[in-house]
């Protein structure tokens, strides 16, 4: 008598009437979803053949040269070092696959989020629109994006993907459209003042110079990929997250370890990298015109 | 539409931020203040029935402290801040009812603007941001580095086109911002208190340098600031705002000897009188004047006449010969002498009507109490300048000034 009167319980036939939702789309959207699916895998598959096609040793190499180039000499050969540690685990194969999708992820965020956030910084009510889905998108949980990822995709890789960007995609419309509005608005003022069109004013002012805090959104999106890529092996992601996941199924504690150990060295040398790439942006930013 | 030549006109101009502007300028037309409408609606009228023109060429400064509404009436010009009522004209054309398309096309020939915190781009070296306004109306590359670089050498910042603007000092990036604003070609120039966030050593040495671009380079400049000395330095024509309102629009001497109301009176009370006021100014008519064919008789006679001990001696076509004391008249008389204008001493002190009062000092300071004459381009005597005369309105405040 103290729980919530049975018959004023409406959460069954809300969730059955999403899943009624989702049916229908299934079933009438599917040349989209296929299109999708096949755009995707375009741009995954060459990509992760091409990374796994590379000779080891030029994998580390290149790898420790850029974080040399990016951040700094100590870093390139502690960089290297980790890939190699990688390579001695065996998972340097599996380290390639996941990077392509983290990388593959990161691009169609930066190719949808963009856009978002110049319109939410350009526009006070698409800003207002926008902040409770990022916030929601933020504190859902992570592995409720791979049930309509299945239900639209299958199992496989293009899921993943799919799961991987929307979970990794608030930060770079975020820092977008805070690095544009933080721009400082009498640099703006004399550009208008210059007869800039609204375009010109972007592209030639508030971009360029929102482009170190662009960036830090970036170097974030690509952290929260690496950690859904764990999590979207379980629908058919490959990669590091799978080694991980056979962990737990199969309690091979010590497989579990070394699946996780690879994934943590791989973040560090991404996060590294993208970070110095935007603090060189920021110092020496590039000129135009 | 251009009035008797004006450049510039703004009619009855209004900006009110707030909700429902319009039903504010209709009240505020009897007589509340702008305190009380702050409080009772919660609108600020920034800009409160303004109506100048300003000539071609001319620099016309607009002075008022800081809240008088001055940087909002600049961006109403070129509509950075859309007036809430009132005209605008440039060169004929009314900026109000201008679509986005005609008002980029002003801003990109016809209106360029200098800000007081240079809003120069920092990812762009100076060259590109002088370039800046040329490259945005789709001049090709070497043609807008081309005037780029010649206006970089009209303002002397020449070797730092490559330069970023963070390695320039303020005054050189507000060069940059100059040379920007003039690399258009625009014939009005805006400047929103360009030189206020200048060191005062520099601040003055870019008064000068803008005063002798603008002798070289002709523009109709619209020029904001809170200074009065610069003000009465730049400005040709001086407008003092306050709480929005135009209190006094007049040139610099009648600002500082005729203040409008008691606000002017108490601004210019400090104001160096030697700076501001010009020769012209305080010229009085020579009590005598000698034709150089009169007799040296009657010179005398003139001067004794009027109680002088000094004349200037004119020739036929009323230019000044030289000039003739009592004394040397006499002496004149005795060694037998007849003509005036053989006696006349041809070295005498002069300036121009425009020196000002500081420079004419030192024309005074010889033995002779023979007066400084004041003389056109052509040696016509305009009038003189007495050495009291000169003392007393150097050492006099305005507030003498006004009871004059």
């Amino acid at each position: 008598m103290f729980d919530f009167p049975e018959t004023l319980v409406i959460g069954r036939s809300i969730s059955k009437w999403i899943d009624r939702v989702v049916d229908w789309v299934v079933v009438n959207w599917d040349p989209f979803f296929s299109a999708i699916n096949i755009g995707v895998l375009r741009i995954l598959v060459p990509f992760q053949e091409f990374l796994q096609w590379l000779p080891w040793w030029f994998v580390i190499i290149m790898v420790g040269l850029l974080a040399w180039r990016m951040v700094s000499v100590k870093f390139g050969i502690v960089a290297a070092g980790l890939l190699l540690v990688v390579s001695f685990l065996g998972l340097l194969d599996l380290a390639m696959i996941t990077l392509a999708i983290v990388l593959t992820a990161a691009l169609l965020c930066v190719v949808i989020g963009l856009p978002v956030g110049i319109a939410a910084a350009k526009s006070n009510r698409v800003d207002s629109i926008m902040r409770p889905v990022l916030d929601s998108m933020q504190t859902m949980p992570s592995f409720v994006y791979l049930i309509p990822a299945v239900m639209l995709f299958g199992l496989g890789k293009t899921p993943a993907v799919m799961a991987t960007m929307i979970y990794a995609l608030p930060p770079i419309i975020r820092l977008t459209n805070l690095g544009i509005r933080q721009v400082d608005p009498s640099v703006v003022e004399a550009g208008r003042a210059s007869g800039t069109t609204s375009w010109q004013l972007l592209r030639k002012i508030q971009i360029p110079l929102a482009m170190p805090t662009i960036l830090a959104g970036l170097n974030q999106t690509i952290m929260m990929a690496l950690a859904m890529v764990v999590i979207a092996s379980m629908i058919g992601a490959r990669g590091l997250g799978i080694e991980v996941l056979n962990g737990i199924n199969r309690l091979e504690v010590g497989r579990g370890f070394l699946g996780g150990i690879s994934i943590v060295f791989l973040a560090v040398i991404l996060d590294r990298i993208s970070q110095g790439f935007a603090s060189r942006k920021s110092q020496t930013r590039s000129i135009s015109g | 539409m251009s009035e008797n030549g004006s450049k510039i006109w703004c009619r009855n101009l209004w900006k009110v931020f707030g909700p429902h502007p319009d039903a504010i300028i209709d009240s505020a037309s009897d007589g509340s203040t702008k305190e009380q409408i702050l409080e009772e609606t919660g609108h600020v009228i920034a800009v409160k029935d303004v109506s100048f023109e300003v000539k071609e060429n001319e620099i016309f400064v607009v002075m008022g402290l800081s809240g008088s509404g001055k940087s909002t009436l600049i961006r109403c010009i070129n509509r950075l801040i859309e007036p809430t009522r009132g005209a605008v004209c440039i060169e004929g054309a009314d900026i109000a009812q201008m679509n986005d398309a005609e008002l980029r096309d002003l801003r990109r020939h016809k209106l360029s603007m200098v800000f007081q915190n240079f809003g120069l781009l920092p990812h762009r070296t100076v060259l590109d941001n002088v370039a800046f306004g040329l490259e945005v109306r789709g001049e090709g590359k070497k043609e807008r580095h081309e005037k780029a670089l010649q206006m970089l050498e009209q303002v002397g910042l020449k070797g730092w086109e490559k330069n970023r603007i963070h390695e320039l000092s303020g005054g050189m990036q507000q060069r940059v911002g100059l040379a920007r604003a003039l690399a258009s070609g625009a014939e009005t120039l805006l400047m929103d208190e360009p030189f206020s966030a200048l060191d005062p050593l520099i601040r003055r040495q870019m008064q000068d340098e803008f005063l002798n671009l603008h002798t070289t380079v002709k523009r109709t400049v619209i020029f904001i600031t809170h200074d009065l000395t610069e003000a009465l330095k730049l400005g040709d024509r001086i407008a003092i705002m306050r709480d929005g309102e135009i209190v006094q629009i007049g040139r610099p001497e009648e600002i500082v000897t005729k203040p409008a109301d008691d606000y002017v009176s108490e601004f210019v009370r400090d104001v160096p009188m030697g700076k501001v006021l010009s020769a012209q100014t305080i010229m009085e008519q020579p009590a005598t004047v000698v034709q150089s064919d009169q007799s040296i008789e009657d010179a005398i006679e003139a001067m004794r006449l009027k109680e002088g001990d000094w004349t200037f001696i004119i020739d036929g076509t009323g230019r000044v010969k030289g000039t003739l004391t009592l004394e040397d008249a006499r002496a004149a008389v005795s060694r037998g002498l007849s003509r005036a204008g053989e006696a006349a001493r041809s070295e005498f002190a002069s300036t121009a009507p425009d020196v000002t009062l500081e420079q004419c000092l030192s024309l005074v300071t010889g033995e002779s109490n023979i007066p400084v004459a004041v003389l056109d381009d052509e040696r016509h005597l305009l009038g003189v300048i007495t050495r009291p005369a000169l003392f007393e309105a150097i050492q006099s405040d305005s507030t003498n000034g006004k009871q004059n």
